[in-house]
């Protein structure tokens, strides 16, 4: 003990001192003023909601992507002591006092700040030098479009700062997996595991090494770790959102049944078997994403149609998509008069054939070999009525529960997909997805017919009780009374992930275009802007702009590199190696990851038929950053042999540098809000035709 | 380069040595032996082989034979026989139409219809119409014949891929037996014409990539420009012939890219081979491709249907449009009733009538598009700002800076445009029609603008280009080209731009204009250049292509449906009174191939994993290059129908089909002759012939449960009692 005291206590730290400067000036050019404006920004007012409802436990479904990202926001928020009170709705409303603005923005803030150094060290790890690394870090730093995107509460430079720290923590083979922020994380993801298994296919190639275990090793660190991981986020949302919202309509009925509040509050309680002279509603699961519920009136289909054709001129029966008192059917059997539910209940079962009562008007559900008012290939659906014209009742439905585990399966609330199938023509009941004209009151049509598409033709019972009046009035007035409520009903996590999976790729919730919306292509010439916030008096305004001369040697950047690719690999088919095995390699690395980077990040959204804006390209573009210093570096290394061309080198790069910086000056009002310009000094900075910049008429 | 040239001929020749596998210090030493010569002999020897020319004529002979049987049943319009079959009567009545497919496919049938004394007169109104005495057969054969030919390419190219008569019959025996390459074949469509093209490029081009030890001989250059020329045809029928065309460049660029690697040859060399194929694959096609159209306007000299959706120019060039020798007044009046036309290719007619912009889409005024037909309500009036016309007289005429009011004649309601998003450009404002009987506000007036012009030129019908300017708000009418939702009919979009860049979508040009105060002057047009035309008529194609938007009630075939043969489509008849033809593979066929499909990637990992590791498998040079060209034909043909916006139907995996059938050849083939990996060779044989035996009458017995889906099924359909296909409903989705 006491020889230890005597060694004298030794911390040897290195320090990057330049790597200390750029991470600080990030943060400062990141940071300050983080709480101006106090005003909802631009995509705030989207990603806002989500974390209200976050803090409110309330469920929500968002096709953008997996929850990691609104979690990140809900954490900053939550940490920030947002309670999520405060109604995102609109563009340029002024937080309230009692918000923390500087909570909501600043992990997405720290994040893009990271993004500077990380920057640094990408450059260090695909082995260029220090000077070429502080190059891609200041341009990082100095990108106009960066900054803006990283002070509000959004998502991209969380985004951003996943990706670079995924292909980081590959590069120096530490295996990390990339985090999922968004969908658009997918194609860098899809990239690595490229580079990945090309690594993994040379080793195969080695015999000396016991294949399998290397092998088992990447596949279970890239794959299996992400997956989990993606899992966990998942259980993580539901876990944390049990509480009914906005949403709910999208989803199933076992779905909403499992969350708090809502259709559960209707549901819970009701009887799950279904039993001859149950009272109940029943949803089509074609309608979606707005639901349905077979609905009946005491209106008649109109004898003739604007065509011509005749109908049988018997009770409408539609599918209404609002909860209604005319939506309740009453289940009977056939061979029994009673339309009560006797004690003991004698459920309903797969194949069992029943007859159908309308609740308020008391017709039975029918069909017949007339066609349908819309869809003339198939079969009129109405509530049979007896005109005594040779058009006999046609009421008898074979019930047929489509994921049934038995034979013998009963019909359950909810949980069963039923398809009811009509005795006499074996045509089955179905939504045909066209809406009546006004004789119907616009609502869905529903007809029965023989050739139908297995997915659209299954009906689950919504709300559903025992019924218990024989008399006609007094169950009209059960019909009216709400439904009861005790047991809950619960349905597992994998259940729930893999709808909110399918919904997520299905579910489309804006389509439209957008004001500032744009193309792919006009992003890499940056042609668009997009205002992301008006003083409400003043000129003040913020935009997201890109730094014009920096972009612009990105894009000269990516046009060298792939020259120069092409060149050398034209000599090297030719048996004449310019560079150096090494170099070589570094060089192909470095497209592999710059140029390949840029690739997946931009090349989808190509393809993609949503709204789309210039944000989108922010990922794409910090590999062109990564790549513009590295290439001057091979140039300067492998290029220019005399000193007074690499002297010109240099001087040219300065300058370069000296102008991002000037203009990063010059469009620094636009990017931080302040200072406000006058109209003369806003028209000097709208340097392209098509930016829009907004000017307040004074 | 010699490397090429022996290896395919190691696996014809002695394998014996070959059987079991190897293990080979390094890959590459395995492919230097024998001397080409050697090859080339073998090569003539085994041409002269009695098998192949037996089962090349029995090949010739079954799909011949399945393909015109029953040709002219039924003897009505089937399905898009409408639409090909009235576009080869065009031809041969040699009026104008408008199509979206490029044109060689519909001359081939006209041409075919006018030989076998066809007259053009069948109306082919819609599908179901009885034929009665016309002479519809001649259409329908030579499509057939056409499609009779590609189970013989197919079997060409597999054998020359794989030399190996084995697997070049199991494709052609899964595509003879196909019931849906039968029926897709048997009447008056393009697709058996566009497959032709196709597989008969592949086939040039396997051909001449076996010609590269002899480059420049004759032969190397026959069958450079035969797929030269076939490519042209592909093209020229159907647009899915870029993707053949694209399958052939990268075969190409790969082959150079080969050559520049080869040190023996000098850059001169190089460049003579580059040139050449500069010449063959791109110059000769595109000059066939050029001429076709050539010949197309030289044919289609009449006005007809497809008029409205051209320039106003190109419409002067048609007998009998009133257009051509136009007689009208010369310069723009008020008071005339004229047709506004945008000049953005296929922009359409300034239109409006009796519906509103629905709710929630600007303001709830009556709809102003852009349509491509001509109709009554294209017409406008031409006013002065104040209303009062002058009655006597002759009228004045509009000059450059001219305040105007435009009033739709059938409505009466005013061109407005107002500070509203515009319903699909939001960057835009609306247009609406407003007012009644004329009288409007402030925001009806615009300000005629001829481009080029200044205060005070008159505006000439036809040749001046005009720009609207809106005055309350500055911005010009423009025509986004978008269309618009169903409740805007899909037409195309009219909004208001505030951007003032001429462009052609601001400028429009008077095309009729009525006013009988006015001398008829009879005007020159000037007649537009070849060139002009043809690009004209592309972009209208492409746009019209892009417009074939899915309707939100029908049932849409996914391209995921298809290579699991999904759902079919009928051709003849619903009823089962009605005769019907159903287009749907024959299942067994497209699951075996979508079993290859899912083989072909594992045979290819264990092969790659094997090679990796150092040993070496027969047949694995022709499993990986050869197959790998098939599988790329496949996704090539497959996979970009998956980003189209437009409709889409399942014959359009058909050219697909072509290209997983080969590869099935190719891969159950090489599965079978593996079987010696695991057993001794006797045994192995009798597994192998066995193998193909149960292949090759499972075809044949699916064939003659389903061959009526192609040859016609009457009576009950196959889910009710007393059906000819009964059981045989083995997806609900299908409907037959």
């Amino acid at each position: 003990c006491v020889s230890m005291l005597q060694l004298p206590l030794v911390v040897t730290a290195q320090v990057d001192v330049v790597l200390l400067l750029v991470s600080f000036l990030s943060l400062w050019t990141r940071l300050t003023q983080l709480g101006y404006p106090n005003a909802v920004v631009f995509d705030e007012v989207y990603y806002g909601q989500f974390v209200s409802l976050y803090m409110k436990r309330v469920f929500f479904i968002d096709d953008s992507g997996p929850p990691l990202g609104h979690m990140i926001l809900a954490l900053g928020a939550y940490l920030g002591g947002f309670d999520g009170n405060f109604v995102w709705n609109r563009i340029g409303a002024e937080y309230p006092s009692s918000v923390s603005v500087v909570g909501l923005r600043l992990l997405p803030a720290v994040c893009g700040s990271l993004c500077v150094p990380l920057v640094y060290l990408l450059t260090l790890e695909l082995r260029f030098s220090h000077l070429a690394a502080l190059g891609a870090a200041v341009l990082l730093l100095l990108e106009n479009s960066l900054i803006v995107q990283s002070r509000f509460m959004l998502l991209e430079s969380v985004l951003i700062f996943f990706l670079l720290l995924a292909a980081f923590s590959y590069l120096r083979f530490h295996n990390a997996a990339p985090h999922r922020v968004k969908y658009m994380g997918v194609f860098s993801y899809l990239l690595l595991l490229g580079v990945a298994s090309l690594h993994t296919w040379n080793l195969i190639g080695d015999r000396t090494l016991s294949v399998c275990v290397q092998c088992v090793c990447r596949a279970v660190c890239l794959l299996v770790v992400p997956l989990l991981l993606y899992v966990f986020w998942f259980y993580v949302h539901l876990t944390l959102l049990h509480r009914s919202g906005p949403h709910d309509q999208l989803m199933s009925s076992a779905f909403q049944a499992s969350l708090e509040g809502g259709l559960s509050r209707i549901t819970q309680g009701q009887p799950l078997e279904v039993a001859y002279g149950s009272q109940v509603t029943l949803r089509s699961s074609a309608s979606q994403p707005i639901p349905c519920w077979l609905h009946s009136h005491k209106v008649n289909y109109p004898i003739r149609y604007e065509n011509g054709r005749g109908s049988s001129h018997q009770q409408q029966v539609t599918c209404y998509p609002f909860k209604d008192v005319n939506n309740w059917w009453i289940i009977k059997d056939p061979d029994r008069q009673d339309l009560v539910v006797s004690s003991p209940p004698r459920p309903v079962r797969h194949g069992d054939v029943i007859q159908l009562l309308h609740g308020m008007t008391s017709r039975f559900l029918n069909s017949h070999d007339v066609a349908a008012p819309m869809s003339p290939h198939s079969q009129e659906v109405s509530g049979y009525i007896d005109f005594n014209v040779s058009m006999p009742a046609q009421n008898l439905w074979r019930v047929d529960v489509l994921n049934r585990e038995a034979e013998s399966e009963s019909w359950k609330t909810i949980l069963s997909d039923v398809r009811l199938v009509h005795v006499n023509t074996s045509a089955v009941l179905k939504l045909s997805g066209v809406s009546l004209p006004d004789w119907g009151f616009r609502q869905l049509e529903v007809v029965a017919e023989k050739h139908f598409k297995s997915q659209s033709v299954g009906w689950t019972v919504e709300e559903h009780r025992y019924g218990t009046s024989q008399e006609q009035k007094e169950r009209e007035a059960e019909l009216h009374s709400p439904t009861h409520i005790d047991v809950d009903r619960k349905i597992s996590f994998w259940a729930k992930f893999l709808e909110l999976q399918w919904k997520m790729l299905t579910v489309k919730l804006e389509d439209s275009e957008h004001k500032y919306s744009s193309s792919p292509l006009e992003w890499v010439t940056m042609e668009t802007n997009i205002a992301y916030w008006l003083h409400s008096s003043t000129n003040a305004q913020i935009h997201l702009i890109g730094n014009p001369v920096s972009w612009g040697v990105a894009n000269l950047s990516l046009l060298a590199y792939q020259l120069l690719a092409a060149i050398y690999l034209l000599r090297r088919r030719r048996g004449f190696k310019d560079l150096p095995d090494g170099a070589w390699c570094q060089f192909v690395c470095l497209g592999c990851v710059c140029v390949g980077g840029w690739l997946v990040n931009f090349v989808p959204f190509l393809l993609m038929e949503k709204t789309l804006f210039l944000y989108h390209y922010l990922p794409a573009l910090c590999y062109l950053h990564l790549l513009t210093p590295a290439l001057l570096e091979h140039t300067h290394t492998h290029l220019l042999s005399r000193a007074t061309h690499r002297r010109a080198l240099c001087v040219c790069v300065t300058a370069v540098l000296v102008s991002v910086f000037l203009s990063y000056r010059t469009f620094c009002p636009l990017t931080y809000g302040s200072p406000e310009l006058s109209a003369n000094q806003l028209q000097g900075l709208k340097w392209r035709d098509s930016w829009d910049i907004l000017y307040r008429r004074r | 380069m010699d490397e090429e040239c022996i290896t395919q001929w190691n696996k014809t020749g002695d394998t014996s040595t070959l059987r079991n596998r190897k293990i080979f210090p390094t890959s590459e030493k395995t492919l230097q032996t024998p001397s080409t010569l050697l090859s080339k002999d073998k090569n003539k020897k085994f041409s002269k082989d009695p098998p192949t020319r037996v089962l090349l004529m029995l090949v010739v002979g079954l799909s011949f034979s399945t393909r015109l049987y029953k040709i002219t049943e039924p003897p009505h319009v089937c399905w898009d026989e409408t639409h090909f079959g009235k576009m080869g009567s065009y031809y041969i009545n040699r009026t104008f139409f408008f199509d979206v497919h490029p044109p060689l496919g519909k001359m081939l049938i006209g041409l075919a219809g006018y030989m076998t004394g066809y007259d053009g007169t069948f109306p082919f109104i819609k599908p179901g119409d009885k034929y009665k005495h016309h002479n519809y057969w001649g259409m329908r054969g030579f499509c057939a014949a056409l499609g009779s030919c590609l189970p013989i390419f197919a079997y060409l190219i597999v054998l020359e891929l794989s030399q190996s008569h084995s697997a070049a019959l199991i494709t052609a025996i899964l595509l003879i037996f196909d019931t849906g390459f039968i029926t897709i074949s048997q009447y008056i469509l393009l697709d058996p014409i566009l497959m032709f093209f196709i597989m008969a490029a592949v086939l040039s081009m396997v051909k001449f990539n076996q010609q590269r030890c002899s480059p420049f001989a004759a032969s190397w250059w026959l069958w450079l420009v035969l797929t030269g020329a076939n490519l042209a045809g592909a093209l020229g029928v159907k647009f899915v012939g870029l993707f053949v065309i694209l399958l052939v460049g990268l075969n190409t660029v790969w082959d150079l890219w080969r050559l520049l690697g080869d040190l023996s040859l000098s850059l001169v060399e190089i460049a003579k081979h580059f040139l050449a194929r500069v010449v063959g694959l791109i110059l000769l096609p595109l000059f066939l491709y050029v001429t076709i159209f050539a010949i197309h306007f030289v044919v289609l000299n009449k006005s007809g249907p497809g008029d409205g959706f051209f320039s106003s120019a190109f419409q002067s060039r048609l007998i009998g449009n009133n257009l051509h020798n136009a007689s009208m007044p010369e310069y723009l009046a008020y008071g005339s009733t004229i047709t506004v036309k945008n000049l953005r290719i296929a922009g359409g007619y300034l239109h409006s009538h009796w519906h509103l912009y629905p709710e929630g889409v600007g303001a709830r005024q009556q709809q102003v598009t852009a349509y491509l037909h001509k109709d009554y309500n294209n017409l406008w009036l031409v006013h002065r700002q104040d209303a009062n016309e002058s009655q006597s007289g002759t009228p004045d005429l509009v000059r450059h800076g001219d305040i105007i009011r435009l009033e739709h004649k059938e409505t009466t309601r005013n061109l407005h445009g107002h500070l509203h998003e515009a319903p699909l450009t939001k960057k835009h404002f609306q247009v609406t029609g407003y007012g009644i009987n004329g009288t409007g506000d402030t925001n009806d007036l615009w300000q005629v603008e001829v481009c080029g012009g200044q205060n005070g030129d008159l505006v000439k019908v036809l040749r001046s280009k005009v720009r609207f300017l809106h005055r309350a708000t500055g911005c010009v009418l423009y025509s986004s080209g978008k269309t618009l939702p169903k409740w805007g009919w899909e037409q195309v979009e009219v909004t208001c731009s505030p951007y003032l860049k001429e462009t052609p979508s601001s400028q429009w040009n008077i095309e009729d204009h009525i006013n009988p105060k006015l001398p008829n002057i009879s005007l020159s047009v000037l007649k537009p250049h070849f060139l002009e035309i043809l690009l004209e008529s592309h972009i209208v194609m492409i746009r019209g292509n892009s417009g074939l938007k899915p309707k939100d009630n029908e049932m849409n075939s996914k391209p995921w449906h298809w290579p699991i043969n999904y759902q079919g489509l009928r051709f003849s008849g619903v009823n089962d009174t009605e005769y019907r033809v159903y287009l749907l593979g024959n299942p067994v066929v497209w699951w075996m191939n979508l079993a290859s499909l899912g083989l072909y990637p594992i045979m290819v990992a264990v092969v790659s994993i094997a090679i990796q590791r150092g040993f070496s498998l027969k047949h694995s040079h022709v499993l990986m290059r050869e197959g790998g060209l098939l599988l790329f034909g496949w996704l090539l043909h497959y996979a970009p129908f998956y980003t189209m916006g437009r409709v889409l139907y399942y014959h359009h995996y058909f050219p697909a089909m072509l290209f997983s059938s080969m590869l099935t050849g190719i891969t159950f083939d090489i599965l079978l002759k593996s079987t010696d990996l695991i057993l001794r060779p006797p045994y192995s044989d009798r597994l192998q012939t066995l193998g193909q035996m149960v292949l090759l009458f499972s075809v044949l017995y699916s064939f003659y449960l389903f061959h009526p889906l192609s040859y016609g099924m009457t009576g009950p359909l196959a889910h009710e009692p007393g059906s000819t296909m009964a059981g045989l409903k083995w997806m609900d989705s299908w409907e037959f």
